[in-house]
């Protein structure tokens, strides 16, 4: 009886948020199986009545959709590995390195998060077009980069500032150098932060748009977010492909998120340092 | 307590006189290159944009026009009312996110089986592009054919469907459940991971003292979360302020100026009446705002000893 409640406490508050959370992508799915004709119907149904799978054979066969996936892989991956970089590096120095204007310095950061896209694109489009790089990924890449930079930096930096530094010390003091106390002390216990900022810059580059609008014209370049969107024409919404799309760009990042989330675990620094 | 200073007084030492800000420098340069590089100079256009009567076709015909455009803003009705939407959408999608989001995180962070693939697929509206998002939503609330009206009147909550979208006091809320929806993961995510930094022994000692979850919740788990609430919450809010595209595709700012947020006004502006002057001029207004907002918040962190010096 006792586990009987204790199983309710946890899984009625969990079913209730995880519906709320996947029942519009449910409906979604739903919709992508209807046949047209289905779509729209005196009364809401519930499940189609003949279940079709012609939306997604349709996305694959007469649209470059497995191309604009690509595109999308290989800018979300590049501006992972970038912002990442520079993230961690900086965070490094906001934690561990004293300077002369480190407060207006992080300040500066997260002010550049002020300026609305729709502010910036048009400058950055003219400076891409003079760098030559319109419609190629390193345009996307370094613009999504830029825009994730801030946001993982105060992240790292918090988490950084969590761990104790007498590790670091005890490390310099067993003969590390600062990268190494860096790469075998610091990076490992902080884990759970590089998870989230690495899942934050995966997403957003996977589904932003502005920029990919713009800097993109090129076929050949577009990213998924501009892809699904030619589905939507000026009077007629290819519900078919939209949703059946839909459907299948989640599905990456809920692959790449169940193989991230095994670093949020807790207690890695339990114990490290006795009081 | 720790003590930084000790820690710093020796990374002087170590590195000696002028070698303090070699190394800073070099592991700043990347990020401050793509900051500077990528987002200074448009901003800089932008505030030149804000002075000038800017025409697209002719650009060698631009005038300067000085502060006209921020006097014409000051009487502007509509910018009142875009500042008002903007708060209700700020507050409204902010607060119930976060609440989500921490709820989502502290479940989450319970031992149960299968839960790689639920918090792999709790990411899904996070995951899902703006424009379908949008478009799911616009659709589950269409007044002829919606899911959530469908529902309602099942549940006898409703007598009739409601066109949610298309009229004025219920635009923009259906605007908001929108993004409620797609933005409770981030919140999830984020407060789980600030949940890991939480030693153990902290619950066990509260618990050993004989607390019920409700205060744990309240003077152990909350507290050491603060500064991560902070953080997300302040850049949820300034990116949330500027974020058009559901309101741009779901009601594009209507019915009349009902959902018109200043982003939105801004990019209206400049791209549909042409007068990037304008436009430029209202986008920066909102910095303003925004940077405001921001200078609060940072004292509230500074109060909670979360800022680094």
């Amino acid at each position: 009886m006792r586990r009987l409640v204790a199983a309710g406490k946890l899984w009625i508050p969990l079913g209730a948020w995880l519906s709320f959370v996947l029942a519009p992508y449910g409906w979604m799915f739903i919709t992508s199986i209807k046949p047209p004709t289905e779509l729209y119907t005196k009364t809401v149904q519930y499940w189609p009545h003949h279940p079709a799978f012609e939306g997604y054979r349709l996305l694959m066969q007469t649209t470059p959709f497995l191309g604009y996936m690509r595109n999308s892989g290989v800018v979300a991956l590049s501006t992972c590995a970038v912002a990442l970089c520079a993230a961690t590096a900086a965070a490094y120095c906001f934690s561990r390195i004293p300077f002369k204007g480190k407060g207006i310095l992080l300040f500066g950061f997260l002010l550049t998060q002020l300026f609305p896209s729709v502010l910036l694109v048009l400058p950055l489009f003219l400076i891409m077009r003079s760098l030559g790089i319109l419609n190629t990924p390193p345009a996307l890449i370094l613009a999504h980069s830029t825009f994730a930079v801030p946001f993982s930096t105060w992240l790292l930096t918090g988490f950084f500032n969590a761990i104790p530094r007498e590790l670091d010390e005890a490390a310099t003091i067993d003969g590390c150098t600062r990268l190494q106390a860096f790469r075998y002390v610091l990076l490992p216990l902080s884990a759970p932060g590089v998870a989230a900022a690495v899942t934050y810059i995966f997403i957003y580059s996977w589904n932003e748009f502005l920029y990919a609008l713009t800097f993109t014209a090129d076929l050949r370049a577009r990213t998924l977010p501009v892809g699904l969107q030619t589905f939507m024409g000026e009077y007629i919404i290819r519900w078919d492909l939209l949703t059946a799309g839909g459907v299948i760009t989640a599905l990456p990042i809920v692959i790449f998120f169940m193989l991230v989330q095994r670093h949020l675990i807790a207690g890695l620094t339990a114990g490290a340092v006795k009081g | 307590m720790r003590s930084p200073g000790r820690f710093s007084a020796e990374a002087k030492g170590r590195h000696g006189r002028g070698g303090t800000w070699v190394l800073p420098l070099f592991l700043l340069s990347p990020a401050l290159a793509l900051l500077l590089g990528v987002v200074a100079y448009p901003i800089c256009r932008a505030v030149w944009l804000s002075f000038h009567h800017f025409e697209i076709l002719r650009p060698d015909l631009s005038q300067f026009v000085g502060l006209d455009h921020y006097r014409d803003l000051l009487t502007d009705p509509v910018l009142r009312i875009a500042l008002a939407n903007s708060g209700l959408w700020v507050a409204g999608v902010v607060c119930f996110q976060f609440l989500g989001g921490l709820i989502g995180a502290l479940i989450l962070n319970q031992r149960f089986p299968g839960r790689a693939a639920i918090r792999g697929l709790a990411l899904i509206p996070w995951a899902t592009p703006s424009v379908l998002v949008a478009l799911m939503w616009t659709w589950m609330l269409d007044g002829n054919y919606g899911l959530v009206n469908d529902l309602l009147v099942k549940a006898k909550i409703l007598s009739r469907f409601q066109p949610w979208l298309a009229q004025p006091w219920s635009a923009l809320p259906g605007v908001i459940l929108a993004d409620v929806w797609q933005g409770v993961p981030f919140f999830a995510v984020m407060l789980l991971a600030a949940l890991q930094a939480i030693p153990e022994d902290l619950f066990e000692a509260a618990r050993i003292d004989g607390a019920s979850p409700g205060r744990v919740l309240r003077h152990v788990t909350l507290p050491l979360l603060l500064p991560t609430i902070l953080l997300t919450v302040m850049l949820r809010v300034i990116w949330t302020a500027n974020y058009m595209d559901l309101i741009m595709i779901m009601t594009g700012g209507g019915p009349g100026y009902s959902s018109l947020t200043v982003p939105l006004y801004a990019y209206y502006t400049a791209y549909k009446r042409l007068d990037f002057g304008s436009g430029a001029t209202i986008a920066i207004v909102q910095v303003l705002v925004l940077a405001a907002v921001m200078v609060f918040y940072l004292r509230q962190l500074r109060k909670n000893e979360v800022m680094v010096q």
